[in-house]
């Protein structure tokens, strides 16, 4: 099974010097079951940030650049579908529950070295959607969770702006997330098929 | 006034034409466009300003970075439902006589981003537009080509006082200004300007 095979020695290395330095953290190994087989290291929202500012001011690696943050959905069947043969499941063997998640890439400028991949995952996707911003330690996060928070709905806690980037202010959901509908607006194509077609059947002239 | 007749004047010296040609000949040879790249069809709008396709030698070389100084508006790019309430705010600073050119897949249609949850599918929604270019860019020659459409469909315009057609010309500066909604813009098209193509029978 992929889930047996040894992990990244570095990866695991980096969850282990964080357990140690930081009380109470928590991480753990989050695998990647795709043959990219970039694994990630889950944080815990509460000990995130001690966390995060120990691996970009005292770690041995100085990740001083976080290049990406992107968010990330999981409602009950992308779990179950996410592979073929199993649902994803943590090092702890414990699947996962319907939650949103933001995924950071940091990289060190001064050792070039990197990616290492950190996670945080919110309690649910409905109310319990927050999760502590990291801008104050790297600040190439602030548009970026402001981009999160607007298309996943993730509430940043210690963003110093957080507000809409992509969508209009009065806009009231949030697109990327994986049960969004989209507005009905627009007109058949010439050659429709498959959904598209279904759709182009059931418009009604001049609704669109 | 009758060609054989104008041609021999001409060979004689004199030059006859009429005062709505003198007219539209002055408005159709200096249009001044408004600066107004939305997305990659602006590069490919540049481009035609270069020395290569030289949009100068149509008396278009001035982009006026405000409405109030423009008459014609190339919406050269993707309008998401964000912008379009300026879009329509601009058009509307305008002074009349105005003319839109719509630039490319996405201002005709949305193009390549039909399905898109924030594009505006199509500025014709909003605006009425005179020339459509297609392509994805379309070419610079594409875009000399539109303007002199563009500056056929001028010459064609007449002087002649018609109370309808002035209506229309002031009503064009008093296009409703879409909202932003909870889900969409409201209205997501202006009825009078726009209908929806109809619906494709099984």
């Amino acid at each position: 099974m992929e889930n047996e095979k040894a992990i990244l020695p570095e990866v695991q290395q980096i969850a282990d010097a964080i357990n140690a330095a930081v009380k109470n953290a928590g991480v753990t190994v989050s695998i990647n079951p795709s043959p990219a087989e970039q694994h990630s290291l889950l944080l815990f929202p509460t000990k995130a940030r001690e966390c995060a500012q120990w691996l970009k001011a005292e770690s041995p690696w100085q990740l001083d650049y976080l290049s990406n943050v992107s968010g990330n959905d999981w409602p009950e069947d992308a779990i179950t579908k996410q592979t073929p043969k199993q649902p994803v499941k943590d090092a702890g063997e414990e699947p996962m529950h319907p939650c949103l998640e933001a995924v950071y890439h940091l990289y060190s400028i001064r050792q070039s070295l990197g990616p290492i991949i950190i996670r945080m995952r919110t309690e649910n996707r409905s109310d319990k959607v927050e999760l502590p911003s990291l801008t104050p330690i790297w600040r190439s996060a602030e548009l970026q969770e402001r981009e999160i928070f607007d298309l996943y709905g993730i509430h940043f806690e210690g963003h110093p702006d957080l507000r809409r980037l992509r969508m209009w202010d009065e806009f009231e959901d949030h697109p990327m997330r994986r049960d969004y509908v989209e507005p009905d607006d627009y007109d058949y194509e010439p050659t429709p098929h498959g959904d598209v077609l279904k759709k182009s059947l059931t418009q009604q002239e001049g609704t669109v | 006034m009758d060609e054989g007749l104008k041609s021999e004047l001409q060979k004689a010296g004199i030059f006859t034409t009429t005062l709505s040609g003198l007219y539209n000949w002055g408005r159709k040879n200096s249009l001044w466009p408004l600066q107004f790249g939305l997305a990659c069809c602006a590069i490919e709008m540049i481009a035609t300003s270069m020395a290569r396709y030289d949009l100068a030698r149509f008396g278009a070389e001035v982009f006026r970075p405000s409405p109030r100084q423009a008459d014609l508006m190339i919406v050269a790019g993707t309008v998401t439902k964000k912008m379009a309430p300026q879009v329509v705010r601009l058009y509307r600073q305008m002074p009349s006589p105005k003319y839109v050119i719509a630039m490319g897949a996405c201002a005709i249609s949305g193009g390549p981003f039909k399905q898109g949850y924030n594009v505006l599918k199509g500025i014709d929604r909003f605006i009425p537009v005179d020339v459509h270019i297609p392509g994805c860019p379309p070419r610079p020659e594409a875009l000399l080509h539109s303007i002199m459409t563009l500056q056929r469909k001028i010459t064609e315009d007449s002087l002649a006082k018609n109370r309808e057609k002035e209506e229309q010309e002031r009503l064009k500066s008093e296009l409703p200004i879409p909202v932003h909604g909870a889900q969409d813009l409201e209205p997501a098209q202006n009825p009078k300007i726009w209908k929806a193509p109809a619906a494709r029978k099984a």
